[in-house]
């Protein structure tokens, strides 16, 4: 860091005042020619066609000075802030206390937050818009604990999760229409199905790692995705699969029958039961998800997963199988991605190859960077955040990915490890410490 | 006879292309005993270990390990994690290879991999908890704790690897090594960046395990810790074995000499030729 060479010392001298000055003005200017150099073309130039389709454009000098003089004032007042801080970490900064609160409001938080997603769909029962949402925020929870197994973990960076997320919903639609399976059935199928493509697309990158893992995986989700865009026969093609049964309370349909659900219970028919229903459903799927990770960390088979993204040659020294290790953690990561996948497809009743797009992989890897790598607290929080953020900025309009992408930079800035910047250890003597994942090393695998 | 040796090394040769690391290396490891492996720097030492612990394939040669019950295993016909379950051969690296980001604690366990995967009976034992693999958990913790003790490391157990001190961090891959139970240790410069206090504290420990009866190879540049702790002393340079024998025989070798001290040409040349 620079701006440590020039920390405001009490006794400045005259000399090292004007150095700081200097400074502060050089990173201002640079910024401010930046700032110029990105907007010139973006706000200076305004361009539209005209109604016979020719060029219009016109100049908008005066908003790109405004901009550029922000930059240059803000610049300044950055840096003095920085200095006025100090180069200190925040975290000496504060207080003992607040950080024993913190503490416990740390460890507080995951039953909070559980009782707090159990009681949504009754708090907010008459708004079936907060429901959905939170019906959506869960399946990325879901999708990220998944990845978590294979991304935190095992350190194996994959950008073809969707491809899972994918395998699990066409399993689900297709044996549902063709074979009228009900839900419960289909739903460990769908898991078994993904978890066996999950293995194949192990095979071939038990050699690779890092960035050559990351473009095979991600050449793998196009595969996938193409795949279900040509099979036109059993696919449907981009038409996608549609009548997908809606699910049902263990038999029992949510319809305005006299068999329905409503109707078995005595009250009234209402549509909000299924949505209340689906709610509990990938509620209790991506606990599951949890639990089982969870477990799995203080296994044998965890550990091995983090040995393997700690250092892959020390495993292999100590007897560790990298090639089922590693397959594994695909198998495991893309069985929940089909647990997921399967409830999407039942949620919606309908499903194109549209919905697995490598955007989806791309946010779903985001949701666990943002996390903290291998952290379920923190992937949790970054879904809420990153999809429930998503509605929230809704209202922004145009803007919205504007300050999502704002408010992703600034986390990143703030909290490079993630949002839970450490590990904790999976077995202990005496105290449970966490460790700094600055010591982890991730992702190279 | 063969069972006095645990390892017995026949015509290791290793290529890399056109260079010749190792050329014909014949040696043998006594049971129960700590060989050292010594030579200039770049004298394939490193390369006899990376095909011992299977990392390398030989190019040609054999490596017979005789376990304590007969069962003799060749070596180069495993691959790499298998020398370490099946052949129980473990290994510690020249630049230490711990895994930081988790506890002393956790790198111990994590040598236990095999024998726990086993107890959680390929992990859906261990998923619903069964009471069996509790049981294994909880031996496997008290083995890591006893070798936390005889490191000196109980009191940080709970610290990440990668916070302990570089002597500490030595000491613990021999031990996380160790927790592999194996027949054969081997040892890439545990002496590396040691004081000498911390040295003879090593030395101490390697001859501990020894005595308890794992037969040990060494590669070390640390004279005082060789000469102290070698029963035998393996002497290579350029690939080659020039001399073998005990400590003493070997320091007064005038091959060994040369070796390390630098002959000039035509003297280092003569020593090769009378290189039976």
């Amino acid at each position: 860091m620079d701006s440590r060479v020039t920390v405001a010392a009490p006794e400045l001298t005259q000399a090292s005042r004007r150095e700081a000055i200097i400074f502060i003005l050089k990173k201002a200017v640079i910024s401010a020619l930046v700032a110029l150099l990105l907007f010139s073309l973006m706000i200076g130039i305004r361009t539209e066609a005209g109604p016979t389709g020719q060029l219009i454009y016109w100049t908008r000098f005066d908003d790109l000075a405004t901009i550029v003089a922000v930059v240059f004032v803000g610049s300044i007042v950055i840096e003095l802030l920085r200095q006025w801080w100090g180069p200190a970490p925040i975290a000496t900064a504060i207080p003992p206390s607040v950080q024993r609160a913190l503490g416990i409001a740390g460890k507080a938080l995951p039953p909070v937050l559980l009782i707090f997603a159990l009681l949504v769909p009754i708090v907010f029962y008459d708004q079936r818009y907060v429901i959905d949402t939170g019906i959506q925020v869960l399946t990325y929870v879901m999708l990220g604990w998944g990845l978590n197994v294979v991304v935190g973990l095992a350190g194996l960076l994959d950008l073809g999760y969707v491809a899972f997320y994918a395998v699990g919903s066409y399993s689900y639609a297709l044996l549902a229409t063709n074979f009228g399976l009900s839900f419960w059935v289909c739903l460990p199928l769908a898991g078994i199905l993904a978890a066996c493509w999950g293995v194949m697309l192990g095979f071939p990158v038990l050699r690779l790692r890092g960035d050559y893992l990351a473009i095979v995986t991600l050449a793998f989700g196009e595969i996938i995705r193409l795949v279900l865009v040509n099979w036109q026969s059993l696919t449907g093609g981009p038409n996608g699969v549609s009548g997908i049964p809606r699910p049902s309370f263990f038999g029992i349909p949510f319809t305005r029958d006299d068999d329905g659900f409503a109707a078995r219970l005595g009250i009234d028919f209402s549509p909000t039961h299924r949505i209340v229903f689906l709610f509990y459903v990938i509620l209790a799927l991506a606990l599951l998800t949890n639990w089982v990770t969870i477990r799995l960390r203080s296994l044998p088979i965890g550990r091995a997963w983090e040995a393997l993204r700690e250092d892959e040659v020390a495993s292999r020294a100590l007897g560790i199988n990298i090639t089922t290790t590693k397959l594994t953690a695909f198998a495991i990561g893309a069985m929940f991605g089909g647990f997921a996948g399967a409830f999407f497809a039942t949620r919606q009743g309908f499903i194109s190859p549209e919905s697995f797009t490598f955007q989806e992989s791309a946010l779903v890897l985001a949701i666990v960077v943002l996390g903290g790598m291998g952290s379920q607290l923190g992937v949790a929080l970054a879904a809420l955040t990153l999809i429930g953020g998503f509605e929230l900025f809704r209202g922004f309009d145009q803007y919205r990915m504007l300050v999502f992408g704002m408010a992703m930079v600034l986390l990143m800035i703030w909290r490079p490890r993630g949002l839970v910047g450490h590990r904790a250890p999976t077995v202990f003597l005496k105290q449970n410490t966490a460790i700094s994942s600055e010591l982890a090393r991730e992702g190279r695998g | 006879m063969s069972s006095d040796f645990i390892l017995r090394v026949d015509g290791l040769t290793m290529r890399f292309g056109g260079v010749v690391a190792v050329n014909g290396l014949s040696f043998a490891a006594d049971r129960r005993k700590i060989t050292a492996l010594i030579g200039p720097n770049g004298a394939g030492k490193t390369t006899v270990f990376n095909c011992i612990t299977g990392f390398y394939k030989p190019t040609s040669g054999q490596l017979r390990l005789t376990h304590d019950d007969g069962r003799t295993i060749q070596l180069e016909r495993l691959n790499d994690f298998r020398i370490s379950k099946q052949a129980k051969v473990a290994r510690t690296f020249q630049n230490i290879r711990l895994f930081p980001g988790m506890t002393a604690l956790e790198n111990l366990m994590v040598a236990q991999h095999n024998a726990l995967m086993l107890a959680s009976g390929l992990t859906f034992l261990g998923l619903i908890g069964a009471p069996s693999y509790r049981a294994a958990e909880r031996q496997a913790i008290d083995q890591a704790k006893r070798w936390l003790d005889r490191i000196g490391l109980l009191e940080r157990a709970d610290d990440a690897a990668g916070n302990l001190a570089y002597g500490d961090q030595r000491r613990l891959e021999i031990a996380r090594a160790m927790c592999t139970e194996p027949a054969l240790l081997c040892l890439d410069e545990p002496a590396a960046g040691l004081n000498s206090r911390e040295s003879a504290g090593l030395s101490e420990l390697l001859l501990s395990i020894r005595d308890e009866g794992t037969s040990i190879l060494l590669i070390e540049h640390d004279m005082s810790v060789v000469m102290e702790i070698s029963d035998h002393i393996v002497v290579m340079d350029y690939g080659v074995k020039i001399a073998e024998g005990a400590p003493q025989a070997v320091r007064d070798d005038p091959k060994v000499v040369a070796a390390y001290l630098g002959a000039d040409e035509e003297e280092a040349a003569a020593v090769m030729e009378s290189n039976p």
